[in-house]
């Protein structure tokens, strides 16, 4: 029985192709000459059964993974009457080389462009005749998606297995030889100095993994080390940022404020009130900021975050969403930016944009800024890190409810196949490394805004010069009577609120702007809001500020991976709408109770 | 020898693929990641409320869902 062997690259719809000729009649195979086992199937083309074989997808006729050894060793000892290899057409310049590296063996081959279709929508063309002619072999453009092409195919190949060429199973065979002494001694050399267990003897990373991936201590254990991670950051980082705040104080009271008596009191102003207090106040975050980074960048290296994606898939997918999923969101803790580049992995559009859509209501480390900041003044130190810890509860609660209303829309059925690496403990070199790497950007990110966002606070709150500052007359006083009605039914006062026009940009502002409207830094800021707010209308602030959209980048960022305008402005309105809902319900729903 | 799929096995049993049913992005996929038949497969463990499963093949360990699974045919070492 004449022999067909079905060559080509991955991802060329080579399986796709090999069950509609074969009906899906294939059998498993053994091979002289390989270990592997091999699809193949019989047809009939004219008046004769023929076999066909279906071979591992290959890059390099001359490569050494194990699936370019087992086609040349199939090649080798089992000749074939017909190479048919198939060519995805839309990279066809990079394919090009199999199929010339195929030719100089000599071989009777018939080639195939498979997703012609697609090509054409590419603004592809190729000439097949033209190629053919050049080549020297017959060249068809079939589309397996709509079926088309085939009929010729099966006749040229019919025509192909008529006229065999001669010697070619001798010219084949010394031309994979060569390639058979690398193989040989590459085999030689691996036998006498590496030697690899048939299987592994159990090591560190298995025995962490009974405990950590326990079917039923594993969830306890990382929610556990979620805790511990964001109280361990607030117990050094706190110490830090209270004397990071009062050497900054201490800067302005004993130099900078005698340096600048000189200077017309607008001018000092706008120097001193607005950019140095608010980029004072911001800066005595950069502790914890910092630390912040430096734990995420502990986790991520030390291959915990494959881990929980493991254990929190089959949650994930009851959302429609999966494991991966659920990396991205922890990784939104840090920033919102990357997690939502991150999704590019998933290869499902739909799951893409769900996910994405998700992301944002991760309580990012610049809306933590803000909570550490409000909770401090609002709250006793006892409190504090409960109410943190329960706007943590409200970010994955706006998550889910968000997955769940939207799974219908974006349905995906996405595989879930991932890599587990084994545990690493990461080097303190890499953690500092990818810590200030981080910290760099952020900061880099953060004093462009800051700077420009505060000198933007100032001018509105103290222009026009008529009106006394931070006043109903500014321009800030008249933004805040025209959005009065939005807010007042959550509690949220007028300069909460230029703060929270501001926290649209970024919210690393928002503190910043709020030191500029009342004037004041650190512990006199704090002070004031204490005097100003009741914890209620604190809290609705923080659930306003949680669930509003994190930042223009963030939306920027949306917009350029999801390239749709229309689920840009769904995914912005959703999280607007959901803010003031949640706030709203909250503010009414404590005051009706009484608080 | 019995035909079963990777999803059947328990934690701890060790098989042999016998053909993997996925559609070609899948099969790619499982490839590259050194899916083949003829290759030993180890099933470590499986994430509780049907979550995913943890398979060992050679030195690499891989996380795949239990709908994945039903689609690789191993038969019990």
């Amino acid at each position: 029985m004449k022999r067909i062997a079905l060559l080509g690259m991955p991802n060329t719809g080579k399986s796709t192709l090999f069950n509609r000729i074969t009906g899906g009649a294939a059998r498993v195979g053994n091979w002289p000459g390989i270990t592997v086992e091999l699809l193949s199937g019989k047809i009939l083309l004219g008046s004769d059964m023929v076999e066909i074989i279906d071979l591992p997808g290959i890059y390099d006729l001359h490569g050494f993974s194990d699936d370019e050894q087992v086609v040349r060793h199939f090649l080798h000892d089992n000749v074939p009457d017909l190479a048919l290899v198939i060519l995805n057409a839309t990279q066809i310049e990079r394919q090009m080389s199999l199929l010339l590296q195929l030719r100089q063996l000599n071989m009777n081959i018939v080639v195939l462009l498979n997703m012609s279709d697609e090509a054409k929508k590419f603004g592809i063309t190729i000439d097949s005749k033209k190629m053919a002619e050049m080549l020297g072999m017959p060249i068809f453009q079939i589309s397996g998606k709509y079926g088309t092409g085939y009929a010729e195919t099966l006749q040229a190949i019919t025509k192909a297995l008529r006229y065999p060429t001669p010697g070619m199973a001798e010219q084949l065979r010394s031309q994979l030889e060569e390639d058979e002494h690398i193989e040989s001694e590459m085999a030689r050399v691996l036998k006498h100095a590496v030697q690899i267990p048939a299987q592994l003897p159990e090591n560190l990373t298995d025995k962490l993994d009974r405990v950590m991936l326990h079917p039923w201590l594993g969830l306890p254990i990382f929610f556990g080390i979620m805790y511990l991670l964001f109280q361990g950051i607030f117990f050094i980082g706190e110490p830090l940022q209270i004397w990071v705040g009062e050497a900054l104080n201490w800067l302005r009271s004993s130099a900078l404020d005698p340096a600048l008596a000189g200077l017309p009191a607008w001018l000092s102003g706008l120097l001193l009130d607005g950019i140095y207090n608010g980029v004072a106040t911001v800066a005595a975050f950069v502790p914890i900021i910092i630390l912040f980074f430096l734990f995420m960048a502990m986790v991520e290296d030390s291959g915990y975050l494959s881990r929980a994606a493991f254990l929190m898939d089959a949650l994930m997918a009851k959302m429609g969403l999966d494991g991966r999923g659920f990396v991205m969101l922890l990784m939104g803790f840090g920033c919102n930016v990357p997690a939502l580049m991150g999704t590019r992995v998933m290869r499902s559009r739909s799951l893409r944009l769900l996910t994405m859509m998700v992301i944002p209501f991760s309580l990012c480390s610049a809306r933590l800024q803000v909570f550490v900041f409000i909770t401090a003044a609002l709250f006793s130190p006892k409190a504090a890190p409960v109410v943190l810890f329960s706007l943590y509860l409200f970010s994955f609660a706006a998550a889910i409810l968000t997955a769940l209303l939207f799974r219908k829309k974006f349905q995906s059925s996405e595989p879930f196949v991932l890599e587990l690496p084994p545990y690493r403990f990461p080097t303190l070199r890499q953690m500092m490394l990818r810590g200030w790497f981080e910290v760099k950007h952020f900061l880099l990110r953060a004093t462009k805004f800051i700077v420009a966002g505060v000198v933007l606070v100032w001018l509105l709150t103290h222009l026009p010069p008529s009106a006394a500052p931070a006043s109903s007359g500014t321009l800030a006083g008249m933004l805040g009577d025209l959005f009065h009605p939005l807010f007042e039914p959550l509690g949220i006062n007028d300069q909460l609120m230029i703060a929270l026009l501001f926290g649209f940009v970024a919210k690393e502002i928002v503190i910043g702007s709020l030191a500029v409207i009342y004037g004041l830094t650190g512990d006199a800021l704090g002070g004031a809001l204490g005097q100003h707010l009741d914890w209620v209308q604190g809290y609705s602030f923080m659930l306003f500020t949680l669930i509003y959209t994190p930042c223009l980048s963030t939306i920027a960022t949306l917009r350029s991976e999801s390239k749709d305008l229309r689920y840009t402005l769904l995914t912005i309105l959703w999280s607007l709408g959901l803010a003031w809902v949640v706030s709203f319900v909250f503010y009414q729903g404590a005051r009706a109770l009484g608080y | 020898m019995s035909s079963l799929t990777l999803a059947h096995l328990h934690p701890g049993d060790t098989a042999t693929i016998v053909t993997i049913h996925a559609e070609e992005s899948l099969h790619q996929r499982l490839q590259a990641l050194g899916f083949r038949s003829g290759k030993q497969i180890e099933l470590i463990r499986m994430a509780s409320f049907s979550g995913p499963l943890q398979v060992r093949i050679g030195t690499t360990d891989i996380l795949l869902r239990r709908s994945e699974a039903e689609k690789i045919m191993v038969c019990r070492a």
